[in-house]
């Protein structure tokens, strides 16, 4: 198993927003999260990552066969946890070219391999550029500076496809893209699916699943993944609307 | 005149450790040279990252002190120790008899026990003044200092492009590349040297852009400098090579005063890097340079600083005192001076490089990267006068704080009635590392004429926590996300350092910001 997570709870300041919350997801497949605002879907994104002040207060992370749980963010994100952020970050005056290299050849550093060559960087580079159709004035600029909302997800996928991850997490990819790049960023996942990875889908919509098909849909609702399905679960939650699930889940 | 303003606050960033590494070329955008230079960078940062100031070693050169204190006698001591012609002494002597009658400033926001001019030992020199033929017959100790520091003479003759006057506390030890200089009929020397080889050009310029009564530390340095650098390029001639000086405080309780005086004739053109470490101490060393630049019509000179001196320890104890005047005249029409710095050192540091803009149709550059962390305070900035027609005038200021440091910009755009058109553009950046240290900026400005457009921009930023979070979720742990951020906020300045000076510079320039940040 490549993540099992294990009774968590996760609280913020204080305040429960994950509670006793269990999942697991193998190698090779595409796990949808839906649910409505405020749920805890970020949350368990944030609590997998490893991001500060997403207070641990009870369970287990297992990713890889080790408990997570204590691991700095950065040593998480080397084991190979990507997370593709729902608000992208901008950091002005370094390049996208500098911080991919600074990032790939950090994890390659944990790996113990060696630096990755001058040559063989530029290829990847120019290789998963055409993956999600990004150009390349946008990989000379500052990382998302000046980048448009589709431009910045785009470059989520552009970075996961660079660093290849064996855990992704879409936090909410899809929001704010039209329907071309919602397209493109779908074909970029797809191209990258393989036996040997996993996908952890965060979404509200129904809308990104017709592209990427996933193996398994959860809600969540108030901190707890409510009802397990297939991708017909994602239909019927379209069709139906959340009300129906809190009635299901009270029920 | 119009005045735009731009205030933008960052998010809150973490309690942590920081330590920060600045790079150079990392910021060239040629990528080959950024992925060379990458090897040189790790390094470069598990050398900052692995102790306490690199460069606090002591070095055991034997040394001839002048006598504690000051007075006429350490004076004429001095003169008689650089065997100094009389016009010379007398010039020490008025400058002294005028520093008596003043005192110490204490506008800058800047906070230091009283200092005791009577504690300082004036004058240190390396016994074995060496008169040498080549490197063999340095002083061994020096050697290895200079190995210590990375800048061994061996490896600058190897660097190609760069001449290296190497000041060892405060007598030049050794030029080289001078054969190359001459040839164009450049000089490029010691202050001491060109006062016996050239004294009519020392006569002519020294004093005329910082007189000895400009202020409190350049009447003493007038009256005790110690050594320096001269540079002199003669019409039309554009030096084919980098001028270096690395100078270095070596003796304890020793008080460095250089001078160093650059003219560039009509039509020159020259690119002059200084660079500085020094050894640990607990007493507080005392540093008053004086710097002049004098470019005629259609003369450049660009002036590049690397300025990584002791900068006490973590309790803010020991620690070099900085208070520097540098100044340059655009004397001539079109003539151009710029000043590049960046500051990492120093417990206090007192900088204003300046520019008068005399000449029409002149151009004032400062560009500056201050850092300061613990205790370090730096009140650093620019003056830029407008005098001529048409002059213009760029000021690019970036402060980065943390510790308990306090980083103040301090600038003056002055445009004079008679400066048509003049034009100046300032940007005065602060980035705060943690919530115990300050950035302030004092920007003065003064236009006297309505042709003229003075703009000044600042922005006040801390690091934050969503770029550490992303740059950690992409692998990279938070002392480099930080050297990374903080050099992407410092590019705009790193770009403009010769890239001569790269492979020095990033040595020098490696500082560890250590502190209790947030």
């Amino acid at each position: 198993m490549l993540l099992n997570i294990k009774n968590l709870t996760v609280a913020i300041e204080g305040k429960e927003i994950i509670k006793n919350l269990n999942f697991q997801v193998n190698k090779g497949e595409v796990h949808a999260i839906m649910g409505p605002n405020g749920t805890g879907k970020s949350t368990l994104a944030a609590a997998i990552t490893g991001r500060e002040g997403y207070e641990i207060t009870g369970g287990e992370i297992w990713f890889k066969d080790k408990n997570i749980v204590d691991m700095d963010a950065d040593e998480r994100a080397n084991l190979g946890i990507f997370l593709s952020f729902q608000y992208p970050v901008e950091i002005p005056g370094v390049s996208m070219t500098n911080f991919m290299r600074t990032a790939i050849n950090a994890q390659r550093e944990y790996r113990n391999l060696p630096p990755m060559s001058a040559a063989e960087f530029l290829k990847q580079m120019e290789e998963k550029k055409k993956l999600v159709d990004i150009h390349s004035k946008l990989t000379n600029r500052s990382v998302n500076e000046g980048f448009s909302g589709g431009e910045k997800k785009k470059n989520e996928i552009f970075q996961m496809a660079l660093l290849d991850p064996t855990l992704a997490i879409l936090d909410e990819t899809d929001s704010g893209l039209d329907i071309d790049a919602l397209r493109t960023v779908a074909n970029g996942v797809n191209a990258l699916r393989s036996d040997e990875n996993a996908f952890v889908i965060i979404t509200h919509y129904q809308r990104l699943l017709e592209y990427i098909v996933p193996d398994f849909v959860h809600v969540m609702y108030d901190g707890k993944i409510v009802k397990s399905g297939n991708k017909n679960l994602a239909l019927e939650l379209e069709e139906k609307g959340y009300e129906w699930l809190k009635e299901h889940t009270l029920a | 005149m119009s005045i735009s303003g731009v205030i933008k606050m960052g998010s809150q960033v973490d309690a942590i450790r920081l330590r920060i590494t600045i790079f150079a070329a990392l910021f060239k955008h040629d990528l080959n040279k950024f992925i060379m230079d990458e090897n040189t960078n790790n390094n470069i940062l598990e050398e900052v990252t692995k102790g306490e100031y690199k460069f606090g070693f002591f070095s055991d050169i034997e040394t001839d002190y002048a006598p504690k204190g000051l007075t006429e006698d350490t004076i004429r001591f001095i003169s008689a120790k650089k065997e100094e012609p009389e016009w010379m002494l007398e010039f020490r002597l008025k400058a002294f008899r005028h520093w008596l009658t003043l005192e110490e400033p204490e506008w800058a926001h800047l906070h230091h026990p009283p200092i005791d001019f009577q504690e300082i030992i004036y004058y240190a020199s390396p016994r074995k003044k060496p008169q040498l033929e080549s490197l063999d017959e340095v002083d061994p100790e020096l050697l290895e200092t200079f190995e210590k520091l990375g800048i061994s003479l061996d490896e600058q003759k190897r660097l190609s492009g760069v001449a290296v006057d190497a000041v060892i506390d405060s007598v030049s030890v050794k030029t080289t590349f001078q054969d190359t200089l001459s040839k164009h009929g450049i000089i490029f020397c010691s202050f001491s040297e060109a006062v016996k080889n050239h004294p009519d050009l020392v006569k002519k310029y020294m004093g005329t852009v910082v007189p000895y009564t400009d202020n409190y530390y350049a009447a003493l340095n007038s009256a005790v400098f110690s050594d320096g650098s001269f540079c002199f390029i003669p019409k039309g001639v554009r030096s084919p090579l980098e001028l270096s000086t690395y100078f270095r405080i070596n003796a304890a309780n020793t008080g460095q005063f250089e001078r160093t005086l650059i003219v560039a004739e009509e039509g020159g053109y020259v690119s002059y890097m200084e660079g500085c470490t020094a050894p640990m101490r607990d007493e507080n060393q005392l540093h008053a340079a004086i710097v002049e630049i004098i470019a005629m019509d259609d003369a450049e000179v660009k002036y590049s600083t690397v300025q990584n001196w002791y900068p006490g320890n973590k309790e803010g104890k020991g620690g070099v005192y900085n208070f520097v005047t540098k100044r340059g005249l655009c004397k001539g029409n079109r003539s151009k001076i710029s000043w590049t710095q960046v500051e990492t050192g120093s417990s206090i540091t007192w900088k204003y490089p300046s520019c008068v803009l005399l000449g029409d149709h002149s151009i004032g550059e400062f560009y500056s990267v201050a850092v300061t962390n613990n205790f370090q305070q730096a009140d650093t900035g620019s003056k830029m006068i407008h005098l001529g027609k048409n002059t213009r005038s760029t000021i690019i200021s970036k402060g980065i704080s943390a510790g308990k440091s306090n980083n103040s910009y301090r600038g003056l755009v002055k445009i004079m009635p008679g400066a048509l058109n003049a034009r100046n553009f300032s940007q005065c950046d602060s980035l705060l590392l943690g919530d115990k240290c300050g950035a302030h900026t004092f920007p003065y400005i003064d236009t006297r004429n309505q042709s003229s457009i003075v703009e000044h921009e600042a922005t006040t930023s801390k690091i934050s926590e969503d770029q550490l979070f992303y740059c950690n979720q992409r692998g990279i742990d938070t002392e480099k996300a930080i050297g990374l951020i903080v050099n992407g906020y410092a590019k705009e300045v790193l770009n403009k350092l010769p890239m001569e000076f790269a492979v020095e510079a990033q040595k020098l320039l490696s500082i560890t910001l250590e502190g209790s940040v947030g």
